[in-house]
């Protein structure tokens, strides 16, 4: 390339090169990602078939509308994110600050609403640890329910937590005008981040949510 | 042929005035140009003095277990001391040594210059990488002088979830944060294997050294998260009693040495297939021959990469889990000896008939040769279910992953260091020094381990401080054993510090070896490597010289 | 620019049948289909990330290395499930009394 972008890093030839290792390492990061809450589904599926009727009776106890809302809300997140890296490749700063915006904000609308969910379990003695406190059948076991329930929502929610601090950057940045029809790949690489944690709740919700409802 | 005729084994010293005058070494001497670097040659070196230091913490708790297995009587520590000393020589030399080693610092090093490459694809997660190893590994110090861990370094629970009263969590997290640099390096490895190579770099004509690392980074990618996430869910259990692998409330222990060996098995391969890239460098330099077989070792490496992650279960066989699933890991071990045994054949066969010189890291590759097959092969019992339950947790067990770690890992990473030292310091080390604590190396190795294939057998188990008198003469060989590995190890160390300020200047390719590294970038390499990005047009390994008739 | 981009059609499409997926889900939940109930929450759920992948992710218009990177993942990820599993679909045959039978 006879007259280097500035973007372009001194180590790679041209920006198709740097775009390709950015996209590559973003999806390698992605399958340790799979990995990382793979070990959290492997163990929810171990318990799941030792202890079938305790986990039905734990899910009951959770809220199907917020879970659903919250589904909606996530789901919403993701096509404002699409959007956004849409309007990252016209370059359109705007268009790309306001629906990064619009993401942040639903992004934080699920974590409210997984705050008040949160509040509830709490009050209502269901939080696992040595304050567990309910005392129904399969006690034990239920308590093993809402461990799963904790570890894995809360390890989505810490993803989100810094997928919002990602794009929170990405606005930022965005502002100062540093993505342009050439050169957009930060925006795209967190928005396949941001959809991977989009992907991880559209497990969770009906493998936490909607055991045993029938 | 017309020009100069080299001798094998002979190294070539430079000519004055000739070479490139600024390197990477001397871009910079301020601290802040080290520890800022985004080089991924500076960022080994890096590696290299922290690998070093962690290599020697490990050695110093292997140094007081041996002394402590001197008499059968436990007269130099409490069995509670002694559990924190095996604890520590595993969670040091696992996660801090072995694990990083060759590939973080001759990983790092070499597959930019063995490519083609300027540099990784992601220089400044490089440099995240060797401060993520840093953190973790201050933890791990930090652990130590609050008093240690004493759960093994494989934090079975429920003892580490539940019971221990040692610093498990600090530790834990440690290897969780030295994980994540693994992670790193490895996807850092994989997006330039594959984007960055030079032009005519095909896959096959890559430098096997090239395919080990891709192989092990698939492991690094693929595995660590799983131990990560472990990790996590072993202190949430500890800090709120959550559940998950307390038997009291129906969680089951064992799920924990599913999810932990899912990682740590292939882990072993993170430790050995880098190892196995070099010997293929090394042993085709000195043996003045083409690789045997290279597709075969190329894709054997992805094939132990990949069956590695179905073998886990051989570690569990006394543990409670289904005879049936351990009938199909017994099965499904024995098959990852075929890659093995195809890599082993291959060398061999490339020694075969050629030009042999008995070089430092040469005699370091035999030698590897030597203690991975015994290694192997041992490994080949324990897979076998029957077996394995007779010998399991014994010191056979201990032998022979201390065949594979130390004879196979340490042993590459030994011939490595040699055959690359000219190359990153520009300077040759003394070569009779070198043959002379190769050989000290190898002969206390044996010593060391040999003998406790046979204690082991016999029955002592592994993890006490006090065994029956009867065991006393194979342990006293034992620990004289390791007093002169372990000074087989000062050894080098003395005589490269020597050579760095009193050794002759190398020239940049003083094995008259083959690969980029060799032929088109100096002795120390400039920051950038290259002044002109290389041209492939031949594949690795050409040392038999096209012979045209006239 | 290797980039290939979408109309916002297709987005709001996908995002469509995105939301019916995510009512469907519910709707199935509550009627009683024994062991089907699981198979088929499980079915749209990866359906569901299916197509998460292949638009908003644009895997779709992706290189082939990208398509393997993803299969490598979710094939390790059944091989960590499937062969914990195996474990424990066969342990009742086992002689020795399981850990949590103990306490």
């Amino acid at each position: 390339m006879a007259n280097h972008h500035h973007a372009l890093q001194h180590h790679f030839e041209d920006l198709e090169q740097q775009f390709e290792s950015a996209s590559l390492g973003m999806w390698a990061f992605l399958i340790t990602e799979i990995l990382f809450f793979g070990g959290l589904f492997a163990g929810y599926l171990v318990y799941r078939s030792l202890y079938p009727e305790a986990f039905a009776v734990g899910s009951y106890k959770l809220d199907v509308l917020l879970g659903g809302v919250n589904t909606v809300v996530l789901i919403c997140s993701s096509l404002t994110m699409a959007l956004a890296v849409y309007w990252a490749h016209k370059g359109e700063r705007t268009k790309i600050v306001v629906f990064l915006f619009l993401t942040i904000v639903l992004g934080a609308a699920f974590l409210g609403i997984k705050a008040v969910e949160y509040t509830h379990k709490f009050h209502a003695g269901l939080a696992p640890g040595n304050a567990f406190s309910y005392d129904g059948p399969f006690a034990d076991q239920v308590r093993i329910f809402y461990s799963f329930y904790f570890s894995m929502t809360g390890m989505h929610a810490l993803h989100m937590v810094i997928g919002i601090g990602l794009l929170t950057y990405l606005i930022i940045r965005a502002r100062q005008g540093a993505y342009t029809a050439e050169y957009s790949t930060p925006v795209e690489m967190i928005g396949l981040y941001w959809h991977f944690v989009d992907i991880v709740w559209i497990y969770l919700f009906p493998l936490l949510y909607l055991i045993g409802r029938s | 042929m017309s020009t100069s005729v080299f001798k094998p084994g002979e190294r070539q010293l430079s000519d004055p005035g000739s070479g490139p005058t600024e390197n990477y070494l001397n871009a910079g001497f301020s601290a802040k140009s080290w520890l800022l670097t985004v080089d991924h040659k500076r960022i080994a070196i890096l590696y290299l003095i922290s690998l070093t230091f962690f290599f020697l913490i490990g050695g110093l708790f292997a140094l007081l277990i041996r002394l402590e297995l001197l008499t059968p009587a436990g007269d130099l520590m409490q069995s509670e001391t002694y559990n924190k000393m095996f604890t520590m020589h595993g969670i040091i030399m696992v996660f801090f040594f072995l694990i990083p080693a060759v590939p973080a610092v001759f990983g790092n090093f070499l597959i930019p210059l063995m490519i083609g490459a300027k540099d990784l694809a992601f220089p400044r997660l490089n440099l995240l990488s060797w401060y993520l190893y840093i953190g973790g590994g201050l933890l791990a110090i930090l652990a130590i002088a609050f008093g240690g861990v004493d759960t093994g370094w494989t934090f079975y629970t429920p003892y580490s979830s539940t019971y221990s009263n040692s610093n498990v969590i600090l530790a834990a997290l440690g290897a969780f944060i030295a994980g994540f640099s693994s992670i790193l390096t490895g996807l850092n490895f994989i997006v330039t294997i594959h984007k960055m190579r030079a032009p005519g770099m095909t896959w096959f004509r890559l430098p096997l050294m090239v395919w080990g690392h891709y192989a092990t980074s698939i492991i690094q990618i693929l595995g660590t998260p799983v131990v990560a996430i472990t990790i996590v869910l072993v202190a949430l259990e500890r800090l709120f009693s959550i559940g998950i692998f307390n038997p009291k409330l129906g969680g089951d222990p064992i799920l924990f040495q599913h999810l932990f060996w899912f990682y740590s098995h292939p882990a072993v391969y993170i430790m050995i297939l880098p190892s196995m890239g070099v010997m293929s460098e090394v042993i085709t330099c000195f043996s003045r021959k083409k690789i045997f077989g290279y597709d075969f070792i190329a894709f054997s490496s992805l094939a132990i990469a990949v069956l590695g992650f179905l073998v886990w279960g051989h570690h569990m066989y006394t543990s409670g889990q289904s005879i049936y699933t351990s009938m199909v890991f017994s099965i499904l071990t024995f098959l990852v000896a075929i890659p093995s045994a195809i890599k082993v054949f291959n060398w061999t066969a490339t020694l075969y008939k050629g030009s042999v010189s008995y070089s430092a890291p040469m005699l370091y590759a035999i030698g590897f040769l030597g203690l991975f097959t015994i290694g192997g092969l041992t490994g080949v019992f324990l897979a076998t279910l029957a077996v394995d339950v007779h010998v399991h947790d014994t010191y056979f067990v201990v032998a022979h992953f201390h065949y594979i770690m130390v004879g196979g890992a340490i042993m590459g990473y030994m011939a490595a260091l040699h055959f690359w030292w000219p190359k990153m310091t520009g300077r040759l080390y003394p070569e009779g020094w070198a043959r002379f604590s190769a050989l000290v190396i190898f002969v206390g190795f044996h010593l060391t381990f040999f003998p406790q294939f046979i204690v082991g057998y016999m029955g002592m188990p592994r993890r006490y401080h006090v065994y029956p008198e009867e065991f006393q003469i194979l342990n006293v060989f034992s620990t004289a054993g390791a007093t002169i590995l372990g000074i087989g190890y000062l050894i080098p160390l003395v005589y490269f510090l020597w050579s760095l300020k009193y050794g002759p200047r190398s020239s940049a390719n003083p094995w008259n070896a083959k690969g980029l590294e060799w032929e088109q970038a100096g002795s120390p390499p400039e920051t950038f490597n290259f002044r002109d990005t290389p041209v492939v047009m031949e594949g690795a390994y050409e040392y038999e010289p096209k012979i045209w008739l006239k | 620019m290797a980039h290939h981009t979408i109309p916002t059609r297709v987005y709001y499409t996908i995002f469509f049948t995105l939301m019916v997926l995510t009512g469907l889900t519910v709707w199935v939940a509550f009627q009683d289909l024994g062991a089907w109930n699981d198979v088929v929450a499980l079915s749209i759920a990866t359906l569901k990330a299916t197509l998460v992948i292949l638009y908003f992710m644009h895997v779709r218009y992706s290189s082939k290395l990208t398509h393997a990177f993803i299969v490598a993942g979710f094939l390790f990820l059944v091989i960590l499930l499937a062969i914990t599993m195996s474990d424990y679909l066969t342990r009742d045959t086992l002689i020795a009394p399981k850990a949590w039978d103990l306490m």
